[in-house]
């Protein structure tokens, strides 16, 4: 009998050390509120990636714990992060849409060993907060600035910004204006408009005094968009000949059948299309409509999380499951890889990620839907927002 | 002068359209005396209809705006029966308790119905485009939104100061009990003149749609800017509403075209001041 016991317990305890264990993800995101959509995106694109890819790792199986902030929101973001870490157990951090929700979760990671893996937050300063921060999504430095080339060769010099008033539009004027003060243009005027600005009217007849021969403009994607482009339109700008250079905010994928007709041919530069022609972005867009439920709502955050969880299983890997925040992210800088979006290497520098930036057009399918077009590539932009910063 | 025209284009139609979509609280608020914070949901239903009867019915823009009013007000019958009855003469707190409860229930459903993207109402070819007014264009639509609001305020001046159904409000608004005695059967007329507030909102949800574009957090969004509208023409003032409109609009806009990097500051400190200067709004000096 007491052979038997002996003998059940030894396998007992030798069978739940063969079993593997299970890693545990925490992700910070809006999954509820204003910007739930950019949330569900975070969730498609680890579907996704999980339907692609499985959700094992060697012998370890991935487990993700969502936790909503539903708005930009330091304190809250920063109590979920700690709590994911300290209750949950969790051994990486990642999402985070907003920057000061990530700005705010850095201190916890050094302390608590863990690596945070940002899916969107765009600002260039969140990567110095803390060294076991890596972005698998883009800045808004990066994406902004090749439009000023862009501008440039279209034959234009004198161009008007208008932004909305936060952090990450003046981002973008910052960036458009040093990009395309460096071509040789000149920003004649900058305006930044309130983020609750819904009537755009006065800004374009401001945009026609000025004399400039283009506007470049970056407002969060959402309603605004809208209200803006039309105005643009409406007002006799796009007829009179002014152009509208912006980021690809501007055009995100799940806004433009609302933007419809007045945004077509309109000119963006971003890191990610949903209609970027590739194996692996077919592949991925499938996977990921299928997990988003409805197709027109797939976009650029889907692919970011996707990438971060590829960077992820990567750290995974390197360190055997085991809980070595330092040596996860040694793993993964340098590290190159084919992603939907195209060739994209983490920056061993930097822990952000180089890639490719788009020029897109936007244009109508035979379907009547409207997609960006891509059509010219600027290479391995690294981030400029962090030189520019020091 | 070019330019002082050219704000006072953009200021005329934008402060018609806020009277479309805020006359409609000022009738509730003024005449009603519910603190209705719900409006702007019944505005975004409104949007939401139409858009949904424009894009995926296929129906005309007249069809759709038709639509919108009557489905909106469809929708509010059985709310007003077993929600809003029970809060006529309440504290304002439990009314704002309960009409913001309201709000948040309809975005919750907006969001789960309709999904959380923009909607648009596509225009008629007529109201497409821009039209030249010699030193501007302005958009054709705009044009409408301000016939829109005058004939608003005509006919609800018509309604209330000049038939007989408007002197029953009246009656019913200054003394309910008396009236109900003098024969007046008040909860018809309270049951109208909701139906009528909400038809309001749902016409101007549609005609602002260009503006204030349709997505479940409308009703939240552009709440503070209906209420305030209302607080400074004076609740239940048609008037005073329109004065409040075209007075705000040509602030806001004038601030935007001038110092757009103050924001809202010109529009809130104008606002300061009128309410320090009237308290009961600009109509209510009047009385």
């Amino acid at each position: 009998m007491k052979k038997l016991i002996t003998a059940t317990i030894a396998a007992v305890v030798l069978s739940s050390a063969a079993y593997a264990d299970t890693i545990k993800v925490g992700v910070v995101g809006p999954f509820s509120g204003p910007f739930a959509l950019q949330g569900k995106n975070f969730k498609a694109g680890i579907d996704a990636y999980f339907a692609l890819n499985g959700n094992t790792v060697g012998d370890d199986t991935i487990e993700v714990i969502y936790r909503d902030v539903p708005q930009a929101d330091p304190a809250q973001s920063k109590a979920l992060a700690q709590e994911l870490v300290v209750k949950e157990g969790v051994q990486y951090l990642a999402g985070f849409y907003f920057t000061p929700d990530a700005m705010a979760a850095t201190p916890i990671l050094e302390q608590g060993n863990v690596p945070m893996v940002v899916m969107n937050a765009a600002t260039s300063a969140i990567v110095t907060k803390s060294p076991y921060v890596v972005r698998t999504s883009f800045t808004t430095w990066q994406t902004s600035t090749p439009i000023a080339k862009v501008a440039k060769d279209a034959g234009v010099n004198k161009v008007i910004s208008i932004v909305s008033d936060y952090g990450p539009g003046v981002d973008a004027e910052n960036a458009f204006k040093a990009a395309f003060e460096k071509e040789g243009g000149e920003v004649v005027e900058a305006i930044r408009m309130p983020l609750s600005t819904n009537d755009f009217s006065p800004i374009m007849q401001r945009v026609k005094d000025s004399g400039a021969e283009a506007v470049f403009a970056f407002l969060p994607s959402g309603p605004t968009t809208l209200g803006f482009v039309k105005a643009f339109n409406q007002n006799g700008l796009k007829d009179g000949g002014i152009k509208l250079f912006a980021p690809g905010d501007l055009t995100q994928e799940s806004d433009l059948p609302a933007l419809g007709d007045s945004a077509l041919g309109m000119q963006t530069t971003f890191h990610y299309a949903v209609s970027h022609d590739s194996p692996e972005n077919t592949a991925f867009v499938e996977a990921a409509r299928k997990a988003i439920g409805n197709p027109a709502e797939l976009s650029f955050p889907a692919v970011g999380a996707f990438d971060g969880m590829y960077v992820i299983t990567k750290m995974i890997e390197a360190t055997g499951g085991e809980q070595d925040a330092a040596k996860a992210v040694d793993a993964v800088k340098g590290l190159s890889w084919t992603s939907p979006r195209g060739p994209v290497t983490i920056d061993p520098e930097s822990r952000h990620i180089t890639q490719n930036i788009y020029l897109r057009e936007v244009t109508k399918a035979e379907d009547g839907s409207y997609f960006n077009k891509e059509i010219q590539t600027f290479e391995n932009q690294g981030d400029p927002g962090l030189a520019a910063a020091k | 002068m070019q330019t002082v025209f050219s704000i006072a284009v953009d200021a005329l139609a934008y402060g018609m359209v806020l009277f479309v979509i805020s006359i409609g609280l000022s009738v509730t608020m003024g005449l009603m005396r519910v603190v209705n914070l719900a409006h702007g949901a019944f505005a975004m239903i409104g949007g939401y209809i139409a858009s949904y009867a424009a894009r995926d019915l296929g129906v005309g823009y007249a069809a759709a705006v038709l639509l919108a009013v009557v489905g909106t007000v469809l929708i509010a019958i059985p709310i007003e029966r077993f929600l809003y009855r029970r809060i006529y003469g309440a504290p304002e707190l439990t009314q704002v308790l309960m009409t913001i409860g309201i709000t948040f229930c309809v975005i919750g459903i907006a969001n789960f119905v309709f999904g959380p993207t923009l909607k648009t109402i596509p225009l008629p070819e007529t109201l497409q485009g821009s039209v030249d007014l010699g030193f501007r264009s302005i958009a054709t639509h705009r044009i409408f939104a301000i016939a829109c609001g005058l004939v608003v305020a005509g006919g609800l001046w018509f309604l209330i100061e000049r038939t007989a159904f408007g002197i029953k409000i009246r009656a019913s608004v200054d003394n309910a009990s008396m009236a109900a005695a003098l024969g007046v059967r008040t909860e018809i007329v309270y049951a109208v003149s909701f139906a009528v507030a909400i038809g309001l909102a749902a016409f101007g949800g549609v005609v602002g749609a260009e503006l204030l574009p349709v997505e479940p957090y409308y009703a939240l969004r552009y709440m503070v800017t209906f209420l305030v509208v209302v607080s400074v023409g004076g609740a239940g003032s048609i008037l005073g509403a329109l004065l409040a409109c075209l007075l705000l609009g040509a602030i806001d806009t004038t601030g935007r075209y001038l110092a757009p990097e103050y924001g809202e500051f010109f529009f809130y400190l104008a606002v300061i001041i009128i309410v320090i200067l009237f308290p009961r709004g600009l109509a209510g000096r009047f009385k």
